[in-house]
């Protein structure tokens, strides 16, 4: 088929010559347009911040500066609020697989008796819901508001990744396989430890990152449920730094003063930018080759 | 305990002949498959209380709610909260708001992935592909804050980049997010631009799963490219596209609050006020918890019931749906 493909290359018609120059183009617009952005704010985090204001900055970095990353070191609250999201990710992220991971094994197995019963419960969760206010006082009445586990359990499972998950134990756990464990007298236990887990690596990525990344760029349940600051994850201290800041900006101050705070939370912006979102841009493309793999095997048997 | 095993899987090959045997062996296979039953409980008891258990207080709906009394024991008060909910001034600009902007997301953001799938597919492996897609999955990580604080970055009237290029034509800089006839461009380029490659992937799996000999025997009738995609991808991924149009059209009115919310400003708040942000409003900032769930519920019923429709459409004309 490749061969095929490849000699029908240099033979092509003119029309499929003409259309892959266009495809070409196309992807290459979208391309910049989608990269231009992102390549413009770490441009800008190490430029000299006067020039990004005078929009002299376009491409390359204008005066190598990084006082903007010197202003994310000093400001306690991005740390704080760091080690805060790291700490909720974990954790979450810990709870969500070791909750979602046996119970799509359990979906997966036709002996289950009141699978279709169970499956449809779950699965009609994602069509209707109580809604914020229900949800809201459910939490409050367990006590868990202002805590870590407000922004933990109410979540901890994603109808979604449990529903891919189960498919990928249903399409790649071979039934012949657990025969066999049967037949050695291997327990459900001892065969999802032994057996599934390790054929799980796939899946387990791509689950794994849907809800680090999810966790990680969360603020919603922070804002409604955290009263003390020093429980804010990152998103919220960003949110004061990105969104909010210019309306704090007008508080007084003479006018000098208000030109240089002005300038020391643009500089920041870049920076803090850079800062929490860099660890996700990282860490994805290692686990991109999943994604195909785990959206078909959701959207074939999901 | 071998031949237990063997039985029971027989009775599940087999099923509907040996009726007999499975009324007993029900309790048998229960008692077998417990441990899978341990592997199932916590998430069993997750959904109760955490999806169930607000299901139970959407009954505030229909209460005044008192918070002494708790949701039990606060009075009934029938539609009140629905009526008052329809009665309010604000009703037709919320529904008409969110009706407008999630409509506009669909039209606008559905095909795009679709045809970006469709054209990355004809690069088979190249590393140009690689990287296309590398660099278009790349905004669906970045949160939905970071996203709003670089739309302020770009959009700002002094020193965006956008306004930089509009005073190159000589124009006056625009102060775009305050503006209310902007807001919903922006809201739904902005989505375009950071999901379409993601919710590409979806499509690009489907088109993966195509048949090489269909192609072969394509290209052997002589037929281009062009009639290649669309007398073999698009057929073959169709069924995959009408179930995504169908959840779309399910989640019509649930537009997600953050984003909208983090827009919102005094001075673009005539458009970008949305049904999910007056329910967190109403209801959280201002307490009125019984309202705000009627104005929750109102909107999911309407999703619910948009959802059972449009599959009940897509079943009729394609034979493809949701159940």
């Amino acid at each position: 088929m490749r061969a095929l493909i490849s000699s029908d290359f240099r033979r092509q018609s003119k029309g499929d010559k003409l259309f892959d120059i266009m495809n070409y183009i196309i992807l290459s617009v979208i391309l910049l347009v989608v990269l231009y952005p992102l390549i413009f704010i770490v441009v800008a985090s190490v430029s000299e911040p006067d020039a990004v204001a005078r929009g002299e900055v376009w491409l390359l970095p204008v005066g190598l500066n990084i006082d903007g990353y010197k202003e994310v070191l000093k400001n306690t609250d991005i740390w704080q609020g760091y080690a805060n999201t790291i700490k909720y990710t974990v954790t979450g992220t810990l709870l969500n697989v070791c909750l979602t991971i046996p119970a799509a094994y359990a979906l997966s197995r036709k002996e289950l008796v009141g699978r279709n019963l169970l499956m449809g419960m779950i699965t009609f969760t994602m069509f209707f819901g109580g809604g914020l206010i229900p949800t809201y006082l459910l939490v409050s009445g367990l006590h868990l508001n202002n805590t870590m586990w407000a922004l933990i359990i109410p979540g901890a499972i994603s109808v979604y990744n449990l529903i891919i998950s189960r498919s990928y134990f249903v399409s790649n756990i071979p039934e012949e396989l657990f025969e066999a464990g049967q037949m050695d007298g291997c327990s459900y236990f001892k065969f999802f430890f032994s057996v599934v887990l390790p054929l799980a690596k796939p899946i387990l990525g791509v689950i794994v990152l849907m809800y680090a990344v999810g966790h990680w760029n969360s603020y919603f349940n922070a804002l409604i449920y955290l009263r003390d600051r020093q429980l804010y994850p990152l998103q919220v201290i960003l949110r004061e730094i990105l969104i909010q800041q210019e309306a704090s900006m007008s508080m007084g101050g003479s006018a000098a003063s208000v030109m240089e705070q002005q300038r020391i939370a643009d500089m920041l912006k870049y920076g803090v930018i850079i800062v929490s979102t860099l660890p996700i841009l990282c860490v994805y493309p290692f686990i991109q080759k999943y994604f195909v793999k785990g959206m078909m095997i959701g959207s074939v048997k999901g | 305990m071998k031949g237990e095993v063997k039985e029971s899987l027989t009775i599940e090959g087999i099923n509907g002949e040996v009726v007999i045997h499975q009324k007993e062996s029900i309790v048998k296979r229960l008692l077998k498959t417990w441990q899978l039953y341990v592997f199932i409980l916590p998430a069993v008891i997750y959904f109760i209380i955490f999806c169930y258990g607000p299901m139970y207080g959407v009954q505030l709906a229909f209460k005044d709610y008192n918070p002494v009394a708790g949701i039990m024991g606060s009075e009934w008060i029938g539609f009140d909260n629905f009526v008052r909910f329809f009665k309010s001034y604000q009703f037709k600009q919320l529904l008409e708001n969110t009706l407008i902007l999630s409509l506009y997301q669909l039209i606008a953001g559905f095909p795009i992935p679709i045809i970006l799938a469709i054209l990355l597919n004809q690069l088979r492996g190249s590393k140009f592909k690689k990287l296309v897609q590398t660099v278009t999955y790349a905004p669906h990580f970045i949160s939905i804050v970071v996203l709003v604080g670089m739309l302020n970055i770009f959009l700002s009237p002094r020193g965006g980049v956008v306004n930089q290029i509009i005073q190159l034509f000589g124009q006056e800089p625009i102060l775009f997010l305050g503006k209310e006839e902007y807001f919903r461009h922006i809201y739904v380029l902005s989505g375009v631009w950071q999901n379409m490659g993601w919710n590409a992937i979806i499509y690009l799996a489907a088109l993966s799963g195509v048949s090489p000999e269909l192609h072969e025997a394509a290209i052997m009738d002589g037929a281009s490219k062009i009639k290649r995609i669309l007398h073999v991808d698009l057929p073959a991924i169709l069924p995959t596209v009408m179930i995504i149009l169908v959840m779309n059209f399910g989640s019509v009115m649930s537009l997600g609050f953050e984003k909208a919310y983090l827009m919102q400003n005094s001075q673009n708040i005539s458009s970008s006020e949305i049904i999910a942000t007056y329910v967190y409003k109403m209801g959280l900032l201002n307490a009125q918890y019984g309202f705000s769930t009627a104005v929750g519920l109102f909107n999911s019923v309407i999703n619910c019931t948009l959802l059972i429709i449009v599959n009940k459409v897509s079943k009729k004309i394609s034979d493809i749906g949701l159940w």
